[in-house]
């Protein structure tokens, strides 16, 4: 479970999180907002690349923010980017070796959880291969793969549907929907794509200029007048 | 693993064993000291091309990392009777906590302001140099006594003092520190190199200590940096502060960039040019300072048309000059044709 409490950052004059707090229970759960809402300040706070002027995020009880951002990644936090970082020199299988090497998964089950891995995500490459000679839909899968191997707890998805046709983006929505099950780690997903957000996630959250405008069950919060609202441009409701 | 693979490392092997086998019978003494410089240069390259090539960052301060390394094996020759191994070894780790503090900077700056600091750097160094003297024999901190006259050589292996003994004694040590390197580069460093050279948020993100592999990268170019300072001791015999200038450290990194800062053997092509070319042109007669501008232009032509070197650059141009050789033979030869 992730409690974020009043969590607020700054840029200079702009507040990309305002107070911001929710929490995210368990299984896949999704965050949506319009443009700038802050949901990827939200992940770089919960990488440790932006540091909030005030508020806490309990993961699984213990304090998130205190733990130096390289060190989160063995703890258990995993991250896709809005562009997807897969690394191009390297394998399919260093690709996604290095994240288990640097977690807390042991040594001599690597080459089991990183092929495991590769299989779980429908990934059907030769692991050999460059990452650099794949394609699009495939990188994005390496991606997820990263995100998965060596005991993940918490996966955070930043769009991983953007600019996917809709026949991957199927095969990529089963994937994320056996995260939880399967790893056993809390997903929260990103993604402009609301049929990817219905079929995935129970529960999501609304941001709209840093601040949280309704959680709950994904079909009541998409039918929120203040949620079309948001989505639709018009002035922000007062609360 | 696929039997393709295993070709390119068979070549590289079947070509080293041919240079140390037979350089010192083809070739004249003058010729095989270029080949030894070649292979001592090829270590400094191939520390550069890591740090450039694999973790990204421009050092312009490896020729006076090289310096160092030369200063502290020298000076430990002249003191000590330990074997040339050894002596090797301490310069190289000496050198590799002095390089280290050189790379510091890049761990809050990077591209041009890590390539000016390191090389100001380099500058600071080379006048540090300047000022001590290489040492000569003398006694004291320096080993220098001001003498001109009656200088004993800095010694070379004992297994390894005619010039053809001290071409292979350096291939072998060059061929140590590329196997050093290729451990590393397959390895964990060689993962988080790559990721940190892509993007450091995705390092990061990964649980990769960036902070510790970049220094590491610094370390491991500085260590076989400093070894390789300890064969330039022997080499020259003579170390004077004239051996070593700032500049070489900008032309090094311009023959990185053209042999190809991503593959091993660009670094050896690397120290081909920089070294084999210089001394072709001394035996023409020819100023090598001309190289500087053949270097510039090289580097430009690099950048713009085949940004990964003359290493993958020429299998490319090979395969090209062949499908047309090829075209002009399989041409039908029909009476039109030759009308139009």
């Amino acid at each position: 479970m992730i409690e974020v409490s009043e969590l607020t950052v700054r840029f200079g004059g702009v507040l990309p999180l305002d107070r911001m707090s929710v929490t995210f229970e368990e299984g896949t759960c999704g965050l949506i907002g319009p443009n700038g809402a802050g949901k990827t300040t939200f992940f770089n706070v919960l990488s440790g690349f932006v540091k909030p002027v005030s508020g806490t995020v309990s993961a699984f009880g213990e304090d998130l923010l205190a733990m130096t951002h390289y060190r989160r990644a063995r703890w258990g936090v995993r991250r896709t980017f809005q562009t997807e970082q897969a690394i191009e020199e390297l394998s399919v299988y260093d690709n996604v070796a290095m994240i288990h090497e640097n977690s807390k998964a042991t040594r001599s089950s690597r080459r089991e959880d990183v092929l495991g891995a590769i299989e779980f995500v429908k990934l059907d490459v030769n692991p050999n291969a460059k990452v650099g000679t794949l394609g699009a839909a495939e990188r994005r899968l390496v991606e997820v793969a990263r995100a998965v191997v060596g005991k993940p707890r918490l996966v955070l998805l930043d769009e991983p549907a953007a600019g996917l046709p809709d026949e991957e983006t199927a095969v990529l929505s089963e994937v994320i929907r056996a995260i939880p099950q399967h790893m056993g780690a809390l997903v929260i997903l990103v993604d402009h794509d609301m049929s990817l957000v219905s079929s995935c996630c129970e529960k999501t959250a609304v941001l709209d200029f840093g601040k949280m405008i309704a959680s709950g069950p994904t079909t009541e919060v998409l039918r929120d007048e203040r949620v079309m609202r948001a989505y639709l441009g018009t002035e922000e409701v007062a609360a | 693993m696929e039997p393709r693979s295993l070709v390119r490392p068979a070549v590289a092997v079947a070509l080293v064993a041919f240079a140390f086998l037979f350089i010192p019978s083809i070739f004249s003494l003058y010729y095989v000291n270029a080949w030894t410089q070649v292979a001592i240069w090829s270590i400094v390259t191939l520390g550069l091309g890591v740090l450039v090539g694999r973790v990204g960052m421009v050092s312009l301060g490896q020729g006076a990392v090289l310096a160092m390394g030369a200063w502290v094996a020298a000076r430990i020759l002249f003191a000590t009777g330990l074997p040339y191994p050894v002596v090797l070894l301490a310069s190289g780790l000496i050198t590799m906590v002095l390089g280290t503090l050189v790379g510091l900077p890049a761990l809050r700056m990077s591209g041009l302001y890590l390539a000016l600091i390191t090389l100001m750097l380099a500058g600071a160094i080379t006048i540090v140099l300047q000022n001590i003297q290489f040492p000569n024999g003398g006694h004291g901190f320096t080993g220098y006594n001001g003498a001109t006259v009656h200088i004993p050589p800095i010694r070379r292996p004992s297994i390894a003092t005619t010039d053809p003994a001290f071409f292979r004694y350096s291939v072998i040590v060059a061929v140590l520190m590329f196997v050093l390197v290729l451990v590393h580069l397959r390895g964990r460093p060689g993962r988080a190199w790559a990721a940190i050279r892509q993007s450091e948020a995705a390092a990061l993100a990964g649980g990769i200590n960036t902070t510790l592999y970049k220094l590491w990268a610094f370390a491991l170019a500085s260590f076989i940096t400093g070894v390789a300072g300890g064969l330039v001791a022997g080499f020259y015999h003579y170390l004077n502060s004239l051996t070593f200038a700032t500049s070489d450290s900008i032309t090094l990194l311009a023959v990185v960039l053209m042999g190809g800062a991503y593959s091993m053997t660009g670094a050896v092509v690397a120290a081909f040019l920089l070294k084999f070319l210089q001394q072709l042109l001394n035996d023409w007669g020819v100023s090598p300072d001309w190289l500087t501008i053949l270097f510039g232009i090289g580097v430009l032509q690099v950048l713009t048309t085949a940004p990964r070197g003359i290493v993958e650059q020429m299998p490319k141009d090979i395969a090209r000059l062949a499908r047309l050789v090829r075209g002009l033979f399989s041409r039908p030869a029909s009476p039109q044709e030759h009308e139009s």
